[in-house]
C-alpha cells in the first residue's frame, strides 16, 4: 500500500501508522506540526516503512492548502492508493456551549474540512481507478446525545457523507471504511473519567487495519461498541432525555 | 551542554489542570492524590509540572508529587527518534517503554545494555533511577551506557546534555528531581541470537550462595540468586543460583522467540497469603520444584529477565494495603557475615517476605547518588503492615548504616532521614548542584521532600 496519512503524530492514527510501517507499507504523513510530523516519520522509518516517510503541512481548518499537499504526497509515492484520516478536534459539550470560537473551529475542522478533503482525495483515487479511503468518525455519531451534541452532530453528518461515497462509488473500486471508535484512552481523552468498554489506541489500530485489509465498509473499535450502540439507537426519545449517556 | 529555544509555552492555569487522580507506585503505598498531565505533547506539559513520572514502577514515592502537586506522565512520549542499525545507537523520547525496545529491536538482534526485573519501565524512569540488572557486575547501570539527554531544567530552558556533563551525571540516579527528560541517546548492545542460554542450580546455604555468586560472576554476564531466609538453621539463605548469557546463533533455534500471554491477579489477595506458615511453604515448595527442575538450556529472555511480567498485577499478592520492596548493598569487604547478621534481623523483626533476591554488584556508578557501589545487594518485598513493617526497615537500615551499606531510592517508602543521610553523604553536593538550576526548588517529589531536603 501507498499511505498517505492524516493524523499519524498522535492516538489512534500513531498506533494505526506504527502498524502500518511494521508491515513495511509506504507513508506519507500530513498535519499541522511540521517539526512533528518529521519526528513521527522518523519513527516509523525505523519501524520499518518502506522507503523514507515524507511529511507535508496541511490543516483542515484551511482547504487552499489541501491541493498542494496532496500534489506533494503523490510525487512522493508516486500515486497513493490508500488515505487514512485520524485527525480531529474534541472538546466537551460545556467548553463548546461557552466558546462560540472554539465551537466553529470544531465543526469546521470535523465536518467542512474533513469532508473538503475527502472529496479531493475521492477524485483521485477514482481517476485512477479507486482505492481506498479510511476515516475516523465516532459513536458519537450515531445519536443525539447530551453529554456530546456539537461533537456529535459533526461526526453525525461525517458519517452520512461516508456512507454515501460508499454506496456511490464502491463499484467504481473506492472503498470507503468508515471508523467509529468508541472512548479510548488517548492524550485528546485525557482527564476524563472513562466509561466502561473504553479501549487502548494500539487495540482500535488492530481491528481498523484488518477493516482497512478487507475493505470493510463500517469498523466499530473497540468492537463491542457496535452492540452498545445498537442499544442506544433503540432507546425512545423520552428515556434518552432522562439519561445521562 | 547546548540549550535550545523551544516556543514559549505558557504554564497551564489551575482551571486546565485535570482532576486530581489517586497515584501510587507498584508497592500501591503510599497513595497521593494528585492532577496528572498526560500527552503526546511533553515538552508542553511539562511546564509547571512538579515532577515527570513514566509507568509507575518505582515502589515507593519516587515517582508521587505532593498532594495536588501537578505531575507530567511520560508513556505517550514514547517515540522511537532515530536508530542506527549499524552502531545501536538509539535516540528516543523518555517515555518509550523497555517492552516496546524488546518487541522491536530484539529480533532484529539489538537488546538493552541493562536490564531491571521487569519490560514494562519508561526508558526515561530507567536512566533516572540508574537502573542496573543481572549484569552489573559486568556492564554497570543503565546510565553508563547512555551518551545524552534533553533535559527541561526548571528554569524552563531545555539543554541537550552529554555525558560529561555535571548535570547528565547528576540526573542520572537523579531520580527525576534535577529536570523533565525529555528525550534520550542509548547505546544498545548487540546480541548473537534472541535467545538465552540459562543453567540454574540448586544452593544449600547463604554462604554458598554468596561464594557460587562471586564464582559466576567471573564467567558469566547474568548472574542473580534467589534465597530463602525463612529455612531453618544452617539452611538459612538456601536458593537457587541462576546464571546466563546471550546463545550464539549456531546453538539458539531459528524461530523467535513467542510472546507469551500473561495471567493476572484478578482481585487483592487475602491476608492469609502473606502468613508465615504459608510463605514459608512457599519458599520450600519452590526450592524444591526449582531444585528438581535445575539444569542448563535455551530459554527465551521473557521469563529469564522478566519472570514477574508473567503475571500482570502481581502487586495484589499483597492485598490492599500494599508492600514496600526493600533493597540494599552491603560492602563486600563486609563480607557474608554481614548478609547473615541482616536476615537474622529480618528475621527476628517478623518478617516473612518470599524469595529473597540476592546479586554482586560490580564498580560504584558514576551517577552522583546512584544506588550501586561494590558489595552483595538484597531485595525483598515486605508487606505493609503499618508499625511492624516500619520497624523491620528501621532495623535493617541500621545495620546498614553500622555496615557501610545504602538502600536504593527506587523501591523505598519508610527509610527515615536521618538513616539515609548516614547512608549516603553525596546528597549535599548533589542538591547544590540542582539549587544551581532549580533555585526556587520548583522540581520535587513526595521522595525528595522525605529524604532529600526538599521543602513541602
Amino acid at each position: 500500500m501507498k499511505v498517505l496519512f492524516l493524523g499519524a503524530t498522535k492516538g489512534m492514527g500513531r498506533a494505526l501508522a506504527r502498524r502500518l510501517a511494521e508491515r513495511g507499507e509506504a507513508l506519507f504523513l500530513l498535519g499541522r506540526d511540521l517539526e512533528d510530523l518529521e519526528r513521527s516519520a522518523r519513527e516509523l522509518e525505523v519501524l520499518g516503512a518502506h522507503g523514507s516517510v515524507g511529511s507535508a503541512s496541511c490543516d483542515l481548518s484551511e482547504p487552499s492548502g489541501f491541493r498542494a499537499a496532496l500534489d506533494q504526497a503523490d510525487e512522493k509515492l508516486d500515486g497513493f492508493d490508500t488515505v487514512v484520516v485520524t485527525a480531529g478536534l474534541f472538546a466537551t459539550q460545556p467548553e463548546l456551549e461557552q466558546d462560540e470560537a472554539q465551537c466553529e473551529r470544531v465543526l469546521q475542522v470535523n465536518f467542512t474540512g474533513t469532508v473538503l478533503l475527502c472529496e479531493q482525495v475521492r477524485k483521485r483515487l477514482l481517476s485512477r481507478g479507486g482505492g481506498k479511503l479510511c476515516v475516523f468518525s465516532s459513536v458519537a455519531g450515531e445519536r443525539g446525545r447530551k453529554p456530546v451534541i456539537l461533537y456529535g452532530a459533526t461526526k453525525a453528518g461525517l458519517s452520512y457523507y461516508l456512507e454515501g461515497l460508499d454506496h456511490k462509488f464502491r463499484s467504481d473500486g473506492l472503498q470507503t471504511i468508515t471508523v467509529k471508535p468508541g472512548f479510548v484512552k488517548t492524550g485528546m481523552t485525557e482527564g476524563l473519567d472513562p466509561p466502561p468498554f473504553a479501549g487502548e489506541p494500539e487495540d482500535v489500530a488492530r481491528v481498523v487495519l484488518r477493516a482497512i485489509d478487507r475493505g470493510k465498509p463500517v469498523v466499530y473499535a473497540p468492537p463491542i461498541w457496535r452492540w452498545v450502540m445498537m442499544v442506544i439507537r433503540c432507546l425512545p426519545r423520552f428515556v434518552m432525555r432522562r439519561i445521562g449517556f | 551542554m547546548t540549550e535550545t529555544a523551544i516556543p514559549e509555552r505558557a504554564a497551564p492555569a489551575a482551571t486546565d489542570l485535570p482532576p486530581a487522580t489517586a497515584l501510587s507506585g507498584w508497592g500501591r503505598h503510599p497513595i497521593v492524590k494528585a492532577p496528572q498531565l498526560r500527552s503526546e505533547d511533553l515538552p508542553r506539559i511539562t511546564v509547571g509540572a512538579t515532577l515527570t513520572r513514566g509507568l509507575g514502577r518505582s515502589y515507593g514515592d519516587a515517582s508521587l508529587p505532593l498532594p495536588g502537586a501537578p505531575v507530567a506522565c511520560s508513556t505517550l512520549a514514547d517515540r522511537f527518534l532515530e536508530f542506527d542499525s549499524k552502531t545501536g545507537r538509539l535516540r528516543c523520547e523518555a517515555g518509550l517503554s523497555l517492552a516496546e525496545l524488546n518487541r522491536v529491536l530484539l529480533p532484529r538482534g539489538w537488546f538493552t545494555p541493562v536490564t531491571p526485573g521487569t519490560q514494562f519501565v519508561t526508558l526515561g524512569g530507567m536512566f533516572a533511577a540508574d537502573v542496573h540488572g543481572k549484569n552489573h557486575h559486568e556492564s554497570g547501570c543503565f546510565g553508563e551506557h547512555v551518551r545524552s539527554i534533553r533535559l527541561r531544567t526548571a528554569d524552563g530552558e531545555v539543554r541537550e546534555v552529554g555525558e560529561q556533563d555535571e548535570l547528565f551525571l547528576a540526573s542520572q540516579g537523579g531520580m527525576g528531581l534535577t529536570g523533565h527528560l525529555l528525550e534520550l541517546e542509548v547505546q544498545l548492545k548487540k546480541v548473537a541470537s534472541p535467545w538465552i542460554w540459562a543453567e540454574t542450580s540448586p544452593v544449600p546455604d547463604l554462604e554458598t550462595m554468596i561464594d557460587r555468586l562471586l564464582e559466576a560472576s567471573r564467567h558469566w554476564p547474568y548472574t542473580v540468586g534467589w534465597s530463602d531466609c525463612l529455612a531453618p538453621g544452617a539452611r538459612l539463605g538456601r536458593g537457587i543460583l541462576i546464571v546466563g548469557r546471550w546463545a550464539e546463533a549456531s546453538e539458539a533455534p531459528a524461530r523467535l522467540p513467542a510472546m507469551k500471554r500473561s495471567v493476572a491477579v484478578p482481585f487483592d489477595l487475602p491476608t492469609w497469603a502473606l502468613s508465615r506458615w504459608f510463605v514459608r511453604s512457599f519458599n520450600a515448595l519452590y526450592y524444591r520444584v526449582r531444585s528438581a527442575t535445575a539444569g542448563a538450556g535455551i530459554v527465551s529472555p521473557q521469563p529469564f529477565y522478566y519472570p514477574l511480567d508473567a503475571v500482570r498485577h502481581w502487586n495484589r499478592v499483597y492485598g490492599r494495603r500494599g508492600f514496600t520492596q526493600y533493597q540494599c548493598v552491603l560492602p563486600t569487604e563486609r563480607g557474608a557475615e554481614s548478609c547473615r547478621k541482616f536476615f537474622d534481623i529480618l528475621v527476628r523483626h517478623g518478617g516473612t517476605p518470599y524469595l529473597v533476591v540476592v546479586k554482586d554488584f560490580g564498580a560504584e556508578s558514576r551517577g552522583s547518588i546512584s544506588f550501586p557501589r561494590p558489595g552483595l545487594t538484597i531485595a525483598m518485598d515486605l508487606p505493609m503492615r503499618g508499625r511492624q513493617t516500619q520497624t523491620i526497615v528501621d532495623a535493617l537500615n541500621e545495620h546498614v548504616v553500622a555496615e557501610g551499606g545504602r538502600i536504593y531510592l527506587a523501591k523505598d517508602a519508610l527509610t527515615r532521614v536521618e538513616q539515609f543521610r548516614a547512608m549516603d553523604p553525596r546528597i549535599e553536593a548533589w542538591n547544590e548542584l540542582r539549587r544551581r538550576y532549580d533555585p526556587k526548588g520548583l522540581l520535587k517529589s513526595a521522595l525528595s521532600v522525605r529524604l532529600l531536603g526538599d521543602e513541602a
